[in-house]
């Protein structure tokens, strides 16, 4: 990672245990109490474990959302295919589409009142914004299923035309994204409510909000180009 | 010592940012609480418009795509600032050069394929000229 300012290049806080427990470390000290501030010029050294592991974890957004682009891509291309089937006029219903939205976004805010409570190291807080970002979630997963069994009930399953299976895909994927990331939101209120709040699993808690905030730009993206654009054409 | 401690003790690290960081930012407008408040509060907003733009006349028809697309990369905007915390600040560099890469890449999927494709429908003999063709 770079920088070319040479104050205050200090191990971010949630690396600091860390980084000194470890004897390899090229990193920022030089063993003698000594703080080197040339990062980027050789002696610096790399970046402190936080921002790596993160700066990791914002890649794999970037290509989780780069494949949704490519659903979206076909979604669009295939929009106009009904096979003579219904057209996604006659199949959204913009009022679930607009409490989904809501649930989505409000869950978004509460993900991110939860990671403030995680850094004044806050567990019953943190553990009921994770808690209310979970439910949230689920509401938003529940309408989402709703919709679905009631679009094959009346016929319009992904079997039916290109743009209904385009639909599906696209959609049904981002709704995998959510379950699977209700699974991690279950896991990390355990982790933290047995191992507390250590760096690692800190880490962690940053690596899932950064995904519960991507989910909802991806839901963005839908609501606006498949729902409301379908609804209007 | 502990993490907190050191928290305490030491400034945070100005040469470099993790994505969604919150304690390098915290001098910014989009930093703790009052920055997720804003947020949350200016993508109610958009949301707004972008199903009034829809259920309302107020958009001339035709202009009603590019209405969405512009409220929708607005939306995503004030979520990535406000939510994920990315500013263009020299801290968070590698941060949005990685964002730009991503968008360039989505760009060219999306808009590419669009292209591509309505071209090739364009150039496609209709479906009962086909099967007449064919015997």
């Amino acid at each position: 990672m770079s920088g070319t300012s040479a104050t205050g290049s200090l191990p971010s806080d949630i690396s600091a245990r860390s980084s000194e427990q470890d004897p390899y470390r090229v990193g920022r000290h030089d063993g003698h109490g000594h703080r080197h501030g040339s990062m980027g010029h050789g002696e610096g050294g790399p970046a402190s474990r936080y921002v790596t592991v993160t700066y990791g974890f914002w890649m794999f957004l970037l290509s989780d959302i780069i494949m949704f682009s490519a659903f979206f891509a076909g979604y669009a291309v295939l929009s106009g295919a009904t096979a003579g089937g219904p057209a996604a006029r006659e199949l959204f219903e913009l009022p679930r589409v607009a409490l989904q939205t809501g649930l989505l976004l409000t869950s978004s805010f509460t993900c991110g009142l939860g990671s403030l409570a995680s850094h004044r190291r806050d567990m019953v807080w943190t553990q009921i914004w994770l808690l209310v970002t979970g439910l949230l979630g689920a509401g938003f997963l529940a309408l989402e299923m709703q919709e679905f069994a009631v679009m094959v009930a009346d016929s319009a399953g992904p079997t039916r035309s290109a743009f209904l299976s385009s639909f599906f895909a696209l959609v049904g994927c981002h709704g995998l994204h959510v379950g699977l990331g209700l699974l991690w939101l279950g896991t990390m209120m355990a982790q933290i409510w047995v191992k507390g709040f250590r760096d690692d699993i800190l880490r962690r808690l940053h690596c899932f909000n950064l995904f519960w905030h991507a989910l909802d730009i991806v839901w963005i993206a839908i609501f606006n180009l498949v729902y409301l654009l379908g609804a209007s054409a | 010592m502990t993490a907190k401690d050191h928290r305490e003790d030491h400034p945070p690290d100005m040469d470099d940012a993790a994505p969604g960081e919150e304690a390098v930012n915290s001098r910014e407008p989009a930093g703790g609480l009052r920055g997720y408040v804003i947020g949350f509060g200016l993508a109610i907003l958009l949301t707004a418009a972008s199903f009034a733009v829809v259920q309302t006349d107020l958009v001339y028809p035709p202009a009603v795509i590019s209405a969405l697309v512009v409220l929708a990369i607005g939306q995503m905007g004030v979520h990535l600032v406000f939510f994920l915390h990315l500013t263009t600040g020299p801290d968070n560099t590698n941060n949005a050069v990685a964002l730009a890469f991503g968008v360039f890449v989505v760009v060219l999927v999306v808009l590419g394929s669009i292209w591509i494709m309505s071209h090739l429908n364009h150039n496609m003999m209709p479906m009962h000229q086909m099967s007449r063709a064919g015997g």
